[in-house]
């Protein structure tokens, strides 16, 4: 693997995978920001990234000219071979991919699953509770997203680990190395395959039998590969992105005991809270490939590029959101694209929410005192996902 | 004085981010997709002028219109 050249020039010559990027991106998005609204970088095989709300919106909703085949900027293009419907999808396919999700994943859905996953925060919380310091990525938020889409799967939620090292040889070694990323999707459509076997022969009453038993346009069952592709959006889009969004609101919290009191107090205000940390801190920045000629905000648009289509950057525009730098836990007017924007609108968001909102009811309920361990130092994971990977913090008033 | 606001989900452009039901749970319900529209014929009953104007104002996708009779 080759080790890329460092940036001296952001604004011709990007890479979202520079350690400087991945460490505090912000003040390089208002440099890019203040440049051009869309900017390019030869590194990738080619790539834009539309810098302003407008911009993202704009692609988010261009179907025409940007696809949705390929949804990671990596070294290189391998074919298509293995999809994940609906994200790698475009109309006509993707609605009904779509629809087939969408009901169990609605908010009322997601209130009864919601008494589970506060429970799975008090397990974890248990462990480490008489501690007096830990790592709260590694021993807390990791486990939540797992946990809970396991337990929506109906597949061990001990298989947890095994889901986390897919996920990130998928979204992160992937980037550069094409050779893990294609052993890691053949081992977890390996492992998927044996459950939807199992229940060929026993049906059960989880996400993966709804699946199975759900009917597509034509009116058939939907074939393994399509159940499998669903699948594996479900794991890899559900759990690194909810853990990421979680540790950041922790982070942001340890770092910020005014807000930490202020929410203790205010419950009232989780809500608006956790809309302003998806804004601030969202973790997903998704792609596109380039289709057709076009273009975006005065700039041409060339095929055979990719787009890094950067909800994160689109949600510190301050030309949308006023003291966009600032985190403002009662922001009242708040149309962050923390979960996208158009059709390709996050499956997700409703269950990412909900878990957020319970992983940090709980855990102020039971720590209500905890900052950054100033012997420690808090390490962000690297390109499609951003979030603390390690989170050390002090528990408690005395220490 | 002023006359009734009326609300109305535009949905071709709801994408279901489901911000308007949980900000004025009064005003909109979800379909079976998560999917909002208004409920009733869309009028906003009194004292929950400002929960319309909130909601209308935190949809991403600029979903939802008020008019005034």
């Amino acid at each position: 693997m080759n080790k890329p050249i460092p940036v001296t020039d952001w604004i011709s010559d990007f890479d979202h995978t520079d350690p400087r990027w991945t460490e505090d991106p912000y003040p390089i998005w208002d440099e890019l920001r203040a440049e051009c609204p869309v900017v390019h970088t030869n590194r990738f095989l080619g790539v834009y990234m539309p810098t302003t709300y407008e911009a993202v919106k704009a692609i988010a909703y261009d179907t025409e000219h940007f696809s949705s085949r390929r949804i990671i900027v990596r070294n290189s293009r391998p074919p298509i071979t293995q999809t994940a419907p609906p994200i790698t999808s475009d109309p006509p396919e993707h609605k009904p991919a779509k629809q087939l999700l969408l009901p169990p994943f609605t908010p009322d859905a997601m209130k009864k699953l919601e008494p589970r996953v506060r429970a799975i925060c008090n397990e974890l919380i248990d462990q480490f509770i008489d501690e007096p310091s830990i790592d709260a990525a590694a021993r807390y938020t990791k486990h939540i997203p797992v946990r809970a889409i396991a337990h929506m799967l109906g597949i061990p939620e001990q298989d947890g680990d095994l889901f986390i090292k897919w996920i990130h040889e998928i979204l992160e070694l992937g980037i550069t190395d094409e050779e893990t990323l294609m052993r890691a999707i053949e081992e977890m459509s390996h492992y998927f395959m044996g459950h939807i076997q199992a229940r060929k022969s026993n049906p059960t009453d989880d996400l993966i039998s709804t699946l199975m038993r759900a009917r597509g346009p034509d009116g058939q069952p939907l074939s393994d590969m399509h159940v499998l592709g669903s699948l594996r959006l479900l794991l890899i889009a559900g759990i690194d992105t909810t853990w990421s969004g979680i540790g950041a609101s922790l982070w942001h919290l340890a770092k910020t005991p005014a807000d930490r009191d202020r929410l203790i107090a205010e419950p009232e205000l989780m809500p608006t809270a956790i809309e302003e940390f998806l804004r601030a801190y969202s973790p997903v920045t998704m792609a596109r490939e380039v289709i057709k000629e076009t273009t975006i905000s005065g700039c041409p648009i060339k095929p055979e590029n990719m787009v890094l289509l950067s909800f994160p950057a689109a949600n510190r525009d301050p030309a949308m959101f006023p003291d966009a730098d600032k985190v403002l836990i009662d922001r009242k007017e708040n149309r962050h694209a923390a979960f996208g924007l158009g059709i390709h609108r996050c499956v997700g968001s409703n269950l990412a929410r909900m878990e957020m909102t319970v992983a940090l009811e709980e855990w102020l309920k039971r720590i209500p005192d905890f900052r950054l361990d100033p012997a420690g130092k808090v390490t962000w994971s690297e390109g499609t996902v951003r979030g603390p990977r390690q989170l050390p913090l002090l528990l408690g008033a005395a220490r | 004085m002023a006359g009734k606001l009326k609300i109305h989900v535009d949905p071709d452009k709801c994408q279901g981010h489901s911000r308007c039901k949980s900000l004025a749970p009064e005003l909109f319900e979800l379909d079976e997709y998560g999917n909002a529209h208004e409920i009733g014929d869309g009028t906003v009953p009194d004292g929950l002028e400002d929960k319309a104007w909130l909601a209308k104002s935190n949809c991403p996708e600029l979903a939802i219109d008020i008019t005034e009779d």
